[in-house]
């Protein structure tokens, strides 16, 4: 099912969670919501299940208007952080939950009932275990359960909110991968929200940027990744170095000198450039950055090179490989090949 | 006009929330039970105090029996309460820096007066110290008096408050570890400085709150209390006797003058407990747990 | 004492904290001559009775009587406390209401008033020329001096036994298992009597045996409400006081080794929900 998020606005006790924001999500999609911490990114999947009420705007579920529906008119499937599961049910009690209380017109057989609970039992590979209480289970067998059990309601829309934020590493990477198996499997319209770019990166189809209550950036990990349209989504996703610089002539300068980089589209005057520390070329030319090296480190098949750039203890970064010679050097000149323009702040 | 009173009802009730209405129904509810089971006892105690007057209620006070069950009330507290923190002290200390086997079992035990009918309480002693015990002759040679006398009074108000102190203080100390305590050693400290400079200040609301419980049950006891007193008038009748007494005998203003000296005391350790509970919330809440 | 005291130190680990013979000996020594030795005074004199005399004064009419007035009412004030300590436990910490934080200290009321002051206050009010008493009067019910009577004074003395029990558990219940219910489509009626009221069950279950252990003991506050007609407003600690002043001591211990069985057998009970609460759903400790 689409969803579409219409200009909603968020109070809390005059608080503002979420200014303005609109996001469209496609059928059948998996997509992420990104930021960092307060950037309003449960307060906007807690909306879209309907356990918070927008102060202004609309949510729709495909042509519906779902803005007006209590979340449990709304249909969907939601998975908590720390799995809040039933503890004085077993494993099969709680993923028959939303089926038994459904009001009898509605509701399967008993019968039904047990049998889709255990074939989603399977589905998330914890067969043998109905019986079982969550306190009896490990940490990423009760997400998993969590999912079975929101699975379970056939929700139209499935959302997770940091689905893996209480795991630890190992399985974190193991469900990472297993849940986009179950979705590409399932099929559900699938929003979760994570402050882990890797997890955001590998696991979405599209992800969405957000910070301070309002949307960055949206588009696929390729497009969010090449090509961030704000300062924050170029810093907050992947390494990134930043410089002040200067614009004149349609060329970029830093501390004096062109850089042989072009900046027709961007106005005169200070500038901020960004780019990505493993997109840097060593050069020997006039028109390169030049720096002295102040740190260097291994970070496993590359250097990680410090440089103070332009004479105002202005810091970048650059990668090497590990073996390259100019890793002994103390002063280092190079251009980055990709690289992105914004308007000082 | 209906769709939009509806979605306006939504809009204001949380998923995890009732409906104003289901709230104020179940607030007004329980209110009313507390108020007519234990707001309007505690009032009516006041009110018949002071049903006669002002000069009744304050001639109750005047009487010779009156001021010996006070006295004696106060007498019996002042020798029980102090044995019960020493007792509190000692077992939470024991408990709650060491590990040793039966530990658990122990701390059940410490629990157990609180399951022992007070009447049971007093009829203990009565059966250890009474005519046709061994202990009770024994010590009567000796002029030693201790059913219906003083030592019997306070050994079974010691019994009925045994666990109080120790109840406040087993989990707090166990919360709060021995690093503190370690610190102390390794610094040269001795045992006795470790406990007061470090433990006892650690501990000192735990210790008040627990004191101010015991207290209050010392000071009220009545059933351990009748057994083992006698009921001697101005000798052996503690306030909560002479309550019942005076209330036996048809004077019930002058037992609820009495009474009302007691709801006060009621009333002002609940005011100083909740004020500790507020103010020291997480050095007396490990008690509550 | 100090032999207990190092044969429960063989176990202990090493620990450079002084004082464990010490405060050890000094808890056993104070715990057996307080508690032990006089509770052991009771075993031996009832078990000096022999099976049949003890068994012949335990089913004394009249005992009989008062130990079924003390366990029927004790019983139904504890019900009565359950439903209206979880019904209070969950206003106090669910809701916010002006005068909140009074009436969660009025709650421990019945831990700091005397039991004697409690009962003839109570007495006050229930007698059927009582504020609420002269209410019933007209119908021809009558409280005080009736099993009524001995049902309120228990309910009074019982009801923080059961809200303070349930209070921490309902604390402890996180926000997001009764969102969870709610995005699974149950609906608010149903979030609390599936989800949260059985989540509650073994704090519910304790506090009722601790309201009710403590009403069949309770003596203080009930003797001038009941009444005290044998057979019908006779409670058990009442008989203990009762054949102590007659100087019948074998009477009276008789009753009081059956009624401490029976709360012992409460408080292993106790245990025993509290333990099983704890390793199966992981709270309640």
């Amino acid at each position: 099912m689409e969803v579409r998020v219409a200009n909603v606005r968020k109070e809390f006790d005059r608080f503002p969670a979420l200014h303005d924001v609109s996001l469209d999500i496609r059928s059948g999609e998996l997509i992420a919501l990104l930021g960092p911490s307060g950037s309003g990114k449960t307060t906007l999947l807690r909306l879209i299940a309907g356990l918070e009420m927008p102060t202004a705007g609309k949510i729709f579920f495909g042509d519906t208007d779902a803005s007006e529906k209590t979340v449990q008119e709304r249909n969907i499937g939601f998975v908590f952080q720390h799995y809040a599961l039933f503890r004085h049910m077993t494993i099969l009690e709680n993923i028959s939950f939303g089926l038994k209380v459904r009001p009898r017109s509605t509701r399967p057989p008993a019968g039904e009932i047990r049998r889709r609970a255990m074939e989603l039992l399977d589905l998330v590979q914890l067969s043998g275990l109905e019986k079982r209480y969550p306190n009896q289970l490990s940490g990423g067998q009760r997400q998993r359960v969590a999912l079975a059990r929101a699975l379970a309601i056939e929700p139209g829309v499935l959302l997770l909110d940091e689905p893996f934020g209480a795991l630890d590493a190992q399985v974190r990477r193991e469900l990472r991968k297993w849940l986009r198996e179950i979705h590409d499997r399932t099929g559900h319209t699938t929003v979760f929200v994570t402050h882990d770019q890797e997890e955001a990166l590998e696991l979405s189809d599209r992800l969405c940027v957000m910070s301070q209550g309002k949307i960055e950036q949206v588009g696929s990990p390729d497009e969010v990744y090449d090509h961030p349209t704000s300062p924050f989504v170029f810093g907050f996703i992947g390494d990134s170095s930043e410089l002040p610089v200067t614009i004149e002539n349609g060329e970029v300068w830093v501390g004096g000198r062109a850089i042989g980089i072009p900046a027709h589209d961007t106005p005169t005057g200070p500038a901020r450039l960004y780019f990505r520390p493993h997109d840097a070329d060593l050069i020997e030319a006039d028109a390169s950055m030049a720096g002295v090296v102040t740190a260097s480190r291994r970070v496993g098949g590359t250097r990680r090179v410090e440089l103070e750039v332009g004479g105002d203890g202005h810091k970048v970064e650059i990668d090497l490989p590990f073996d390259h010679p100019a890793g002994e050097k103390t002063r280092l000149s190079f251009r980055p090949k990709r690289w992105k323009l914004f308007p000082a702040a | 006009m209906a769709t939009k009173l509806r979605a306006r009802r939504h809009r204001r009730v949380s998923p995890t929330s009732e409906s104003r209405l289901a709230q104020w129904t179940l607030i007004g509810l329980s209110l009313l039970f507390m108020g007519v089971i234990l707001v309007l006892p505690l009032y009516a105690v006041f009110h018949e105090a002071l049903a006669k007057g002002i000069g009744t209620f304050f001639a109750a006070f005047a009487e010779p029996d009156a001021q010996a069950a006070i006295r004696l009330t106060l007498l019996v507290a002042a020798i029980a309460v102090p044995l019960n923190v020493i007792f509190g002290l000692a077992a939470s200390w024991a408990i709650a820096k060491f590990e040793f086997k039966g530990k658990a079992f122990l701390i059940t035990l410490i629990d157990l007066p609180f399951s022992v009918s007070p009447v049971i309480s007093g009829l203990v002693y009565v059966l250890l110290f009474g005519a046709g015990s061994f202990l009770g002759p024994f010590l009567k040679s000796y002029g030693i008096e201790v059913l219906f006398a003083l030592p019997g009074i306070v050994l079974a108000t010691i019994f009925v408050t045994f666990p109080f102190v120790a109840r406040e203080l087993i989990p707090l100390m166990q919360d709060q570890g021995t690093g503190d305590e370690e610190a102390a050693l390794s610094l040269g400290a001795n045992g006795w400085q470790t406990f007061f400079r470090v433990t006892l200040p650690n501990i000192k609301w735990g210790l008040l709150y627990g004191v101010l419980l015991c207290n209050a049950r010392a000071m009220g006891e009545f059933g351990a209390v009748a057994v083992v007193s006698g009921k001697i008038r101005g000798q052996t009748t503690t306030m909560p006797l002479q309550v019942e007494m005076l209330y036996n005998e048809y004077n019930a203003t002058a037992a609820f003058a009495l009474a009302s000296l007691l709801a006060l005391l009621a009333l002002v350790t609940l005011v100083l407990k909740s004020a500790l509970e507020w103010r020291f919330g997480d050095e007396v809440a490990a008690a509550e747990r | 004492m100090s032999a207990a005291a190092s044969a429960l130190s063989r176990s202990r680990k090493r620990n450079v904290i002084p004082g464990f013979g010490l405060t050890l000996g000094f808890t056993l020594t104070y715990f057996s001559l307080i508690i032990l030795i006089p509770l052991l005074a009771l075993a031996i004199r009832s078990a000096g009775l022999g099976f049949d005399g003890f068994w012949k004064a335990a089913t004394d009419p009249r005992v009989l009587g008062s130990l079924r007035v003390s366990f029927v009412t004790a019983l139904i004030a504890a019900g009565v406390n359950v439903v209206f300590g979880t019904l209070i436990a969950w206003v106090l910490v669910r809701y916010r209401f002006p005068g909140r934080r009074i009436f969660d200290a009025i709650i421990d009321l019945p831990f700091a008033l005397p039991t004697a002051v409690a009962g003839i206050a109570l007495t006050a009010i229930y007698a059927p020329n009582g504020t609420i008493g002269a209410l019933f009067a007209p119908f021809g019910i009558r409280i005080a001096y009736t099993p009524i009577g001995i049902v309120i004074a228990m309910i009074f003395i019982g009801l923080p036994f059961v809200v303070r029990t349930i209070q921490p558990i309902l604390e402890e219940v996180s926000h997001e298992v009764e969102e969870a219910s709610a995005t699974l489509g149950a609906t608010r009626f149903q979030t609390i009597t599936r989800v949260i009221l059985p989540s509650l069950t073994p704090a519910i279950l304790t506090g009722f045996a601790l309201a009710f252990a403590r009403g069949v003991g309770e003596y203080g506050s009930i003797i001038f409400i009941a009444g005290n007609i044998p057979f019908v407003s006779e409670i058990a600690p009442l008989l203990i006081y009762i054949r102590l002043q007659e100087f019948n001591y074998v009477g009276a211990t008789v009753i009081a080794s059956v009624m401490l069985l029976i709360s012992f057998a409460l408080l292993f009970a106790i245990n025993l929900i509290q333990a099983w609460s704890r390793r199966r759903y992981g709270y309640g400790d």
